[in-house]
């Protein structure tokens, strides 16, 4: 049954004019679950966010959120759902407060609980000294916490974040960090998209990498690294000379062909730190000079390496999008 | 979480228009926040009226006026000056086209479009905060053109009747110019487009000459633009003169025609610009 499912979305199709951002996207988010849509600019992330959120129409497919069909049920979805885009959607000629009043009397709340539950949220966002300041006065990180707090006013259960750190800077990225993960412990329901996969792997128990509007993989962060090919052992000969020994060598030790490149050496491995004792007797015994050697579990860097063949970070170089749309990842 | 936040009961105006207000409230705070806009605001329509009474004033002759170059100048400053509210209010459509456009650049309009409120809030409480500005607008136009020798001789009831006309038209063209701003790509497209259809429309009218004078292709199009029958009406409710008019429809009935007008323009914009928003993402 689909209707105890936070998101549940079905082969979804969105095209823009001849650009297809969507492309058969299939999503489900279990009540209070995390999922992390992983993938880079152009995807299709932003689209399916603002599908879910009833921004857009699809093209094709069904989504239901809390049970509701984002086309033909619009209202009872976005009083179900809280929204975090990619911009700080907060008016900043308003303060804190003013904004949230605003979006409290907006969700048709009573004036007296959007009063306390603003209070609420100004002082966990460590937002009650500027509280009463014009948001133009606010850093950057401020204005995303007072977004997030605009988008929780109304207690949702389920929250979309899109992007919610972009442009914030490693000290504020933390203090999101936080803040997703206290909502995350009181139950709220989140289905986060990111291009950072440091970021799906730290918030997100399940993540759903995504590419070209279509999903390519879906899995625990464990799972990913898993599926393609566990550990590597990494070895960097001093000579490039002895490259070719070195790879005879991890050749014993390994589970797969040795791969060169220049002065480095890796393999993939199984067994962990023993593997690793073995190698070292090996190459010494070998008489190979070794500069660096290291065992390293493969991030989801690597994982979205091995699925799409380019980086996460990188643009995906799909046909030129409609330019007033602005970013459509 | 487990707590449900409890929900207001329905006001007796109705969501859309308690949607509105709150939307109003927000763009009016924004005002007196960057006093900056509202006080160019009221800069622009006093250096028009200080410009046309004394650099135009002598060269435009109402039909109709006194024999004296002191009463004929006299003349023309009460008839310029409802010309000059007509041509205000009508500009309040570029606040329209900026703040719409400025409003999807920075997200917010995502936000409110995911919010459960009543469609088409934004847009009633942008035109509805847009036309509100021009009370103000309107006041300070009123004490430039008593200092220059405005008066109004048409009695209080009517006087009041002139001024919620053309605050009927503030709103009537924010309508218009919402729509234009929700098909801008950028507020600084928006604070041009908005402005470009505004020049003709108030010029091609009879805010600043008299229709006799145009030449007869122009007076059919010049009769049944409602900001003629807008300045017209307002002329007349003032007791300030309004020269001869040629025998078109609109301008022998300017108070039903334009009031037609205007609900007619607002049934078409409204529908336009909902549509247009419930589709709107940010750019």
């Amino acid at each position: 049954m689909s209707d105890d499912k936070a998101v549940f979305a079905e082969g979804v199709v969105k095209k823009f004019g001849d650009v297809v951002a969507l492309d058969g996207m299939d999503l489900t988010v279990e009540r209070g679950q995390v999922v992390g849509l992983l993938g880079p600019n152009g995807a299709g992330k932003t689209t399916m966010v603002r599908i879910l959120s009833t921004l857009l129409t699809p093209t094709a497919g069904t989504a239901r959120v809390s049970g509701f069909d984002v086309v033909t049920q619009p209202d009872e979805v976005r009083r179900a759902i809280g929204l975090t885009g990619q911009y700080a959607a907060v008016d900043e000629y308003l303060t804190g407060r003013e904004n949230l009043r605003m979006f409290g009397d907006l969700y048709h709340l009573e004036p007296k609980y959007v009063k306390r539950r603003s209070q609420e949220l100004l002082d966990s966002f460590d937002l009650s000294e500027a509280a009463d300041r014009s948001v133009r006065t606010y850093s950057g990180g401020m204005r995303r916490r007072l977004d997030l707090a605009s988008s929780l006013i109304a207690r949702p259960s389920i929250l979309f974040l899109d992007e919610p750190t972009t442009g914030l800077d490693p000290r504020s990225r933390l203090g999101m960090w936080a803040v997703i993960e206290g909502l995350v412990a009181e139950g709220t329901t989140v289905l986060l998209t990111t291009q950072y996969l440091e970021e799906a792997d730290q918030l997100a128990q399940d993540i759903v990498v995504i590419d070209h509007g279509r999903v390519i993989a879906h899995g625990t962060a464990e799972a990913l690294k898993d599926q393609i090919g566990g550990d590597r052992i990494e070895v960097t000969v001093v000579n490039i000379g002895q490259a070719g020994a070195a790879a005879d060598v991890l050749r014993t030790v390994s589970t797969g062909e040795p791969a060169i490149e220049e002065g480095r050496v890796s393999a993939p491995v199984s067994g962990g730190s023993t593997v690793l004792v073995n190698a070292i007797r090996a190459l010494d015994v070998a008489g190979i000079e070794v500069s660096d050697l290291l065992l390293r579990r493969p991030t989801l860097d690597d994982v979205f390496m091995s699925l799409t063949g380019h980086a996460a970070e990188e643009e995906t170089p799909v046909v030129a999008k409609r330019g007033r749309r602005g970013r459509q990842s | 979480m487990t707590t449900v936040a409890p929900v207001r009961s329905r006001p007796i105006v109705g969501w859309a228009v308690h949607d509105g207000i709150v939307v109003a409230r927000r763009n009016l705070i924004q005002s007196i926040r960057v006093p900056e806009s509202l006080f160019f605001s009221l800069v622009q329509p006093v250096i028009f009226v200080l410009l046309f009474a004394y650099v135009f004033g002598g060269a435009i002759p109402i039909p109709g006026d006194g024999a004296n170059a002191e009463e004929a100048a006299n003349a023309y400053r009460n008839y310029l000056m409802p010309g000059i509210f007509g041509q205000t209010v009508a500009f309040a459509a570029a606040a329209s086209t900026v703040g719409i456009a400025e409003d999807m650049r920075k997200g917010l309009i995502d936000r409110f479009r995911a919010l459960p409120m009543a469609h088409g809030a934004v847009l009633i409480g942008r035109t509805f905060a847009d036309a509100a500005r021009q009370i103000l607008v309107l006041a300070v136009l009123s004490i430039t053109g008593f200092i220059i020798g405005w008066r109004i001789t048409g009695g209080l009831l009517n006087a009041i009747y002139a001024y919620l006309l053309l605050l009927l038209f503030a709103y009537t063209v924010s309508w218009v110019g919402s729509t234009i701003g929700l098909a801008m790509p950028n507020p600084e497209t928006a604070s041009t487009a908005g402005l470009a259809w505004l020049f003709p429309v108030t010029f091609l009218s009879n805010a600043f000459v008299p229709i006799s004078s145009m030449p007869d292709w122009l007076q059919a199009f010049a009769a049944f633009n409602p900001v003629s029958t807008l300045v017209l009406a307002t002329r007349e409710l003032f007791g300030n003169p309004t020269g001869i008019q040629p025998d078109y429809w609109p301008l022998q009935h300017p108070i039903p025609y334009t009031v037609m007008a205007c609900a007619l323009i607002i049934a078409v914009f409204a529908t336009l610009s909902v549509r247009k928003f419930s589709r709107t993402t940010s750019k």
